[in-house]
């Protein structure tokens, strides 16, 4: 077995993880959150990373930025090892990585104004000079569609959800970061909202040069953001590997039951008669071997036995399964 | 619409005070829906598509006032007395919520809440009321049915509450299901199990069903016929094919195009709907999309266009510019 070594290598990863495991310690046992991923992405690159509510997707994106510690493995963001970092070189880092959450409203301090809570990260950097950031605050203001003279003196409750994930993108910008971890930025706004966040995520990436790690439940969403995406399913990535490959032809069963339970909106296609079996186990006592063969169809003696490892199938795709699809 | 009527929803309007001013969570909606067939209902949060099914079932908050007519099996629900309303309630007309974690009460186990309905409403000793819960989880596919009836919700995964939230509702074989975006809480693979769930037992019951979603997706394959609101008000109905190969009305139309298509390449840009959805408590002159509408023009502002027919009996629509996509291609 490769241990910490990410099956499709990239040439010039900003971010490398290597075996990262995350483990919570409940009165009841050990919630196995991450169990040894290993994945890298690329400078100027989105990676998807999709799966159920529960399957480690957000506390992998969490250890990632250091906010949770990780057990064991690595975390290297360019070329710099963050698990080892602590105190004022942590704090330092972070500038560079940055965090846009699920709810927008919830992640901003109702008694606060606009202006003071995009300024806030300036403050924590050291930006000493008040003009100064109160033109950066503006200049971020104006780049995601919001009017800094009309924004910057009101309160988060004045504004709605989509409004206020655009506040929340600019938080993020303003100190100019390298890395963002979105985590599920679309799932809590209505559909034509949506659309509008994600286009200004696509446009906010090229601006600024941005790597992105995209969170999300909604294959459609991951695909129509993502260069690659990683499927992962209770603490193990399943499958890894550009987003239209992956897609077209998916080589684990898991990424296809996924993609089957989507529900498309065309009257013509007939939804499948079962298109899933069952639903995730405990992560406090994940089934032996791979871990999804308690609802794998394919599932048989080795898969209860041995655990798949992340091995690559074809250029660029990268599969843990004893029985793929292709 | 084929068949008996079993709902006929005649120009019902719900107004809300708030300290904002009055808002009009429902604009004068008028709707149909036969015995045993499904409406979806789809729209944007804040269209008021939920205050609608709330005044369907008579139980909105108390400081609302409702207008029009509700008529189930030709009583009209608005006029009735609370006692026959708890009578029709319970026997013939059931709703399944979107938070099961909400709909469900902590404090009691599955099998207090699943069988104090059949006992109330049924008339069902204990022993018999017990097994038939059992056989109605069973029903819904939870694994262990006698086992889950002593267990509290917060043991159960959202999935499985759902299915204990969709039992309840099925104990009493309604006549009519109103599920109200009964899978936004669930995973995607969750969801098609649920989906598939209601189905079934729909087939099976010959039941009615209002499906509440946001999701055009899901209503595609599952309903009859689709209802599109904006505004309090339907803007689209007609039945599900014609509506998605025909459709007229262009929010209709940009609401689709603003969902991410599997089929599209990555970073493909969305087609966006600028703008967001009227204030409710402010009262606009005209379609309340035009703000937001690349076909509208100054009659669109001034004038509110009523719900029509064109083409098609069935297919109604409220645009003075409808889109005519593929007009004459189901005629």
């Amino acid at each position: 077995m490769m241990h910490g070594v990410p099956p499709v290598a990239l040439h010039d990863p900003l971010l490398r993880v290597e075996d990262l495991v995350v483990e919570y310690q409940l009165s009841t046992g050990t919630i196995h959150a991450v169990s040894g991923v290993s994945l890298e992405i690329a400078r100027g690159e989105t990676l998807g990373l999709v799966g159920e509510s529960g399957c480690g997707k957000s506390t992998l994106g969490r250890a990632v930025l250091q906010l949770g510690r990780a057990v064991s493995g690595r975390v290297l963001f360019d070329g710099e090892d963050l698990t080892a970092m602590q105190g004022e070189a942590l704090r330092k880092m972070r500038q560079r990585v940055q965090l846009i959450f699920q709810d927008p409203i919830a992640s901003l301090n109702p008694r606060r104004r606009i202006g003071d809570i995009i300024a806030e990260p300036l403050l924590i950097a050291g930006y000493k000079d008040a003009n100064k950031r109160e033109t950066l605050v503006s200049e971020m203001l104006s780049a995601v569609g919001l009017d800094p003279a009309l924004v910057k003196d009101r309160l988060p409750h004045e504004f709605s959800g989509g409004q206020c994930q655009r506040i929340c993108i600019a938080r993020a910008l303003v100190l100019n970061p390298e890395f963002i971890v979105c985590d599920e930025p679309v799932s809590a706004l209505d559909v034509s909202i949506r659309a509008q966040i994600l286009n200004l995520l696509e446009e906010m990436k090229q601006r600024f040069g941005l790597t992105l790690l995209f969170i999300a439940h909604d294959l459609a969403v991951v695909k129509a953001v993502s260069d690659r995406v990683a499927v992962m399913y209770l603490g193990r990535l399943c499958e890894v590997g550009a987003s239209s490959e992956l897609f077209a032809r998916p080589a684990h069963p898991y990424t296809a039951l996924l993609i089957e339970a989507i529900p498309v909106p065309n009257p013509d296609v007939t939804p499948p008669e079962r298109v899933a079996v069952g639903e995730p186990p405990s992560p406090l006592a994940p089934p032996s071997g791979c871990r999804f063969r308690t609802r794998c169809p394919r599932a048989d003696y080795r898969c209860a036995q041995e655990i798949p490892d992340l091995r690559p199938i074809r250029a660029g795709q990268a599969v843990a399964c004893h029985h793929p699809l292709i | 619409m084929s068949g008996p009527t079993l709902l006929s929803v005649e120009d019902v309007a719900v107004n809300l005070p708030t300290s904002r001013g009055n808002l009009r969570a429902v604009d004068g909606v008028t709707l149909t829906l036969g015995a045993g067939k499904t409406l979806g209902i789809v729209g944007e949060s804040g269209c008021g598509k939920t205050m609608l099914s709330r005044a369907i079932l008579q139980l909105l908050p108390k400081k609302a006032k409702v207008f029009g007519r509700v008529l189930f099996d030709g009583q009209d629900l608005v006029r009735l007395s609370p006692e026959a309303l708890r009578k029709l309630r319970s026997r013939s007309l059931a709703v399944v919520f979107q938070d099961p974690m909400t709909s469900l009460n902590p404090v009691l186990t599955i099998g207090t809440q699943l069988v104090e309905t059949l006992q109330r409403h049924l008339e069902l000793d204990a022993g018999p009321a017990r097994k038939r819960g059992a056989e109605l989880l069973a029903a819904v596919g939870i694994p262990a049915p006698e086992q889950r009836l002593s267990q509290y919700p917060h043991q159960l995964s959202g999935g499985m509450r759902q299915r204990v939230a969709i039992a309840i509702a099925l104990s009493c074989e309604p006549k009519l299901l109103i599920a109200d975006e009964p899978t936004t809480a669930l995973d995607v693979t969750i969801q098609a199990q649920i989906l598939d769930l209601l189905a079934r037992e729909q087939r099976r019951r010959r039941m009615a069903m209002i499906l509440i979603t946001h999701d055009l997706g899901v209503v595609a394959g599952r309903a009859d016929e689709v209802a599109v609101m904006y505004a309090g008000r339907v803007v689209e109905r007609a039945p599900t094919p014609a509506l998605f190969k025909n459709m007229q009305m262009p929010y209709t139309a940009a609401l689709l195009a603003a969902i991410p298509k599997m089929d599209a390449a990555p970073h493909t840009p969305l087609p966006a709907i600028a703008g967001r959805p009227p204030d409710p408590t402010h009262l606009m002159q005209g379609c309340a999309f035009a703000p937001r509408c690349r076909c509208a023009d100054g009659q669109c502002l001034r004038e509110k266009p009523s719900l029509v027919s064109a083409e098609l009996p069935d297919h109604h629509y409220a645009c003075f510019h409808p889109l005519r996509i593929n007009a004459g291609a189901n005629t």
